[in-house]
């Protein structure tokens, strides 16, 4: 793979996501734990930079490197040099001289991880920057819709909620339509950025009318805060208006999915027994997203060349 | 406090015959572009002419331009210094004037200071800034704007025409002591809040009427901040992408019309600083066209650059108001050829590069612009053909000097009137290199780019400021 970093979804082409889903596919039995850890990083150290909290992000890398044998040192904004008034540029140019291998970052400014690049000689994995990107994301997502869906050629995805302040729609947008899926995003006009015609979904206002003809359902965490800001009234009209109930769930095609990044909030965009149905792959995303982060750990760290050929477990059990 | 204090230091005057020879005189004033030579004694102009000789006496060079009154000021004294300075290929042109300038002293030194920010002016060309009040302390008060006048005095590279605040501490609410700030030996007629808006349109509109018994002008940053909480970057597909909060160009729109409204109820004079949208030429057009007593400026930066430019995510390149769209900058393009804006103006932005160092939501708004600006209007409106030289010329010149009284800056070049003059060579391609800069700070947008077009010599009343590319070391130059 001739990726140096993952930044943006932007930055890839159709065949480097496939071969990351390729990868990935290689690396979930052991993120499902059906095989043990194996050595392909041994002696490598990721450092897991964590300028905004995210506990499932962190754990989720965390156990990718784990699971690929890497060493791993977390460097979380609260309690460090960050918190005392270090500078973004001196705490990368610390972690440089300290000799990481590969820097995973997540910061609440749009933009971070790319400046970031700039300091840093090493792979720069984004784990999600401001309203920008979250390309790992995006890839577990359209792996998981993948593995129900086969090829997404054609395949129509409605993103629903909050895509003006979500990074994940953002990157979800660009790989779906990397891998040739269908976009559209339903949303209210206050939620949508400014020129959405611009990214090469379509809009729709009328959640009912778009439901029949999907084939994933990919419903955005809105933060209730929004309602503060004039955003949307209410957290009832916005769960009457845009939220997902059993009774939206009748009006899917049979075989489409559900989808959701986490955090949900049951109940708004929600309703806790769709997040519970049978439709529903939301814990599957998130094995997926391990073995995601796997694959791409591996190839920016282990280079080139077929990944089944290094992993062979450690200890056979 | 009605009439200057008698311990300032008098303005500096240079000595000596110095002739311009040979060079495309550029006077917007006369609406003259000839080739000319300018003769100089004494820190002023005593004759502009063809083949003039810099031995004779003063009556006889006056004698050769034609209209020109023998005997005007400068011929009194003869001088056997004379100094002729071949300006084949050259503009002559008034000093240019800013009238939107950030040179941080008092209190953010570590960014620029009044030497530094004089030097950065003389190597732009510049004979004449007008300091903002956004200082610590603020220029709310006789006391703060005496010492940036001072200070400039002693540096004595430019003059500078201080900023008054419009508002107490930039806080919105009571009013600066205008009077104060107007009868002070900074002598200033000129207030704004710089980058705070005057948010309360009640506030705004006693301003606006109490700014009437001085005859001043009020200058407001056009930005509704209700509309921008938060914003980063202006709105748009670019913004969409980057996931940056967007800077919608209606809260520009927005504020400008509510002031335009304000001005002309009142028959006050508004200036509308930093013009960045398409919308906003519209609405000072109009306003010209109805007779409001409205000025406008804008910057070298929003003339030439586009916020697609903010993918690199480079804090260079932040500033407030924000890069626009490429539509934007055709509009502003446009309105700097008709006069709808009379004024380029810098907004040069110092910043200490720490604080340029951070993530873009981090880091401060602004950009350096005094040793580029020239550069860039030749560059991307001159060299393309948007501005003849001489309109070019006027916008850095008589249009700055109409916005505001800067004294005897950005006037005729005319015998008996000081020698505030630049030369520039407007075929010299250079690479901006942000180190080589004479400002503290290194914060320009331009960094690693090559411009068309440089200042050679300055002369601020007859003494070179800035001399075959350098700044005069004798100046109080902190650097």
């Amino acid at each position: 793979m001739s990726l140096q970093h993952l930044i943006s979804i932007e930055d890839l082409e159709h065949d480097e996501v496939v071969q990351i889903l390729d990868t990935a596919e290689e690396m979930l039995p052991i993120a499902q734990r059906q095989r043990n850890s194996v050595p392909t990083l041994r002696g490598k150290v990721v450092c897991n930079l964590f300028l905004e909290d995210s506990t499932r992000t962190r754990i989720s890398f965390d156990l990718a490197a784990k699971r690929l044998s890497a060493e791993v040192i977390n460097f979380s904004a609260k309690g460090s040099s960050v918190s005392k008034g270090e500078s973004f540029k001196d705490t990368a140019l610390t972690l440089d001289a300290m000799g990481v291998d590969c820097v995973v970052v997540r910061s609440g400014s749009s933009g971070a991880p790319l400046q970031l690049s700039h300091y840093l000689d090493v792979p720069i994995l984004n784990a999600g920057d401001g309203w920008h990107q979250h390309p790992t994301q995006a890839l577990l997502d359209v792996f998981t819709m993948r593995r129900h869906l086969g090829d997404l050629a054609g395949r129509k995805v409605a993103v629903v909620g909050d895509i003006l302040h979500s990074r994940v729609a953002r990157s979800e947008v660009q790989a779906l339509k990397l891998v040739g899926a269908e976009v559209v995003l339903v949303a209210p006009p206050t939620l949508l950025p400014p020129a959405v015609e611009r990214w090469g979904a379509t809009v729709a206002t009328d959640l009912d009318a778009v439901l029949p003809e999907i084939d994933v359902l990919y419903l955005l965490r809105v933060q209730r805060e929004r309602m503060n800001s004039a955003f949307f009234p209410s957290s009832r009209e916005y769960a009457r208006i845009w939220g997902v109930d059993r009774r939206r769930l009748d009006l899917l095609k049979p075989d489409a999915l559900v989808m959701h990044p986490g955090p949900m909030n049951r109940g708004v965009e929600i309703s806790g027994d769709v997040a519970d149905s049978d439709r529903s792959v939301i814990t599957e995303q998130v094995t997926n997203g391990i073995a995601v982060r796997m694959a791409v750990l591996y190839l920016l760290l282990a280079g080139a060349g077929r990944a089944d050929a290094e992993l062979t477990p450690e200890v056979t059990r | 406090m009605t009439s200057p204090l008698p311990l300032h230091p008098p303005a500096v005057v240079g000595t000596g015959t110095i002739l311009l020879r040979g060079g495309r005189v550029l006077d917007p004033a006369a609406g003259t572009d000839e080739i000319r030579d300018v003769l100089v004694r004494d820190g002023t102009i005593v004759a502009v002419g063809e083949g003039l000789d810099p031995h004779a006496d003063a009556a006889t060079d006056a004698a050769t331009d034609a209209g020109a009154d023998p005997g005007t000021p400068g011929g009194a004294a003869t001088s056997t210094d004379v100094e002729v300075i071949d300006c084949t290929g050259h503009w002559v042109t008034p000093g240019f004037v800013d009238v939107h300038t950030h040179l941080r002293e008092p209190g953010f030194e570590d960014a620029e200071d009044i030497g530094t920010g004089s030097a950065a002016g003389a190597a732009g060309g510049y004979t004449a800034l007008c300091p903002m009040a956004n200082t610590d302390p603020v220029c709310d008060s006789a006391a703060v704007a005496e010492l940036v006048w001072r200070r400039g005095r002693e540096v004595a590279l430019v003059d500078l025409y201080p900023v008054g605040s419009i508002t107490k501490g930039l806080a919105g609410q009571e009013l600066t002591e205008f009077g104060e700030l107007a009868h002070s030996a900074a002598r200033i007629d000129f207030f704004s809040d710089d980058g705070m808006p005057v948010a309360d349109a009640l506030v705004m509109r006693r301003a606006l009427q109490y700014a009437l018994a001085f005859d001043a002008v009020l200058c407001n940053h056009a930005q509704d901040p209700s509309l921008t909480a938060d914003a980063q970057m202006n709105e748009g597909e670019w913004s969409s992408v980057l996931g940056l909060p967007g800077w919608p160009h209606e809260a520009e729109e927005i504020m400008i019309a509510r002031d335009l409204i304000l001005a002309e109820g009142l028959g006050a004079r508004l200036h509308v600083p930093h013009v960045t949208t398409a919308g906003a030429v519209a609405l000072i057009r109009q306003a010209k066209e109805r007779g409001i007593r409205v000025t406008a400026e804008a910057t070298p930066h929003h003339l030439s650059l586009t916020d697609d430019l903010v993918a690199s995510y480079d804090p260079v390149l932040k500033v407030n108001p924000p890069v626009r769209t490429a539509d934007d900058v055709h509009a502003l393009r446009e309105a700097l050829a008709d006069g709808t804006i009379d004024a380029v103006a810098t907004d040069h932005a110092p910043h200490a590069p720490e604080l340029k160092d951070q993530e873009w939501e981090h880091a401060p708004c602004g950009m350096l612009g005094l040793e580029t600006a020239f550069a860039v209007v030749n560059t991307e409106l001159v060299a393309t053909g948007v501005l003849d030289p001489l309109t070019a010329i006027a916008r850095l010149t008589v249009g700055p000097a109409s916005v505001r009284d800067v004294g005897d800056h950005g006037g005729a070049i005319a015998p008996g009137r000081p020698a505030n003059l630049a030369v520039v060579d407007p075929d010299h391609t250079w690479t901006v290199d942000a180190g080589a800069l004479h400002s503290r700070a290194r914060n320009t947008p331009f960094a690693g780019r090559a411009l068309r077009g440089k200042p050679v010599h300055t002369l601020l009343r007859g003494r070179f400021t800035l001399r075959d590319g350098r700044v005069r070391q004798d100046a109080e130059v902190t650097a």
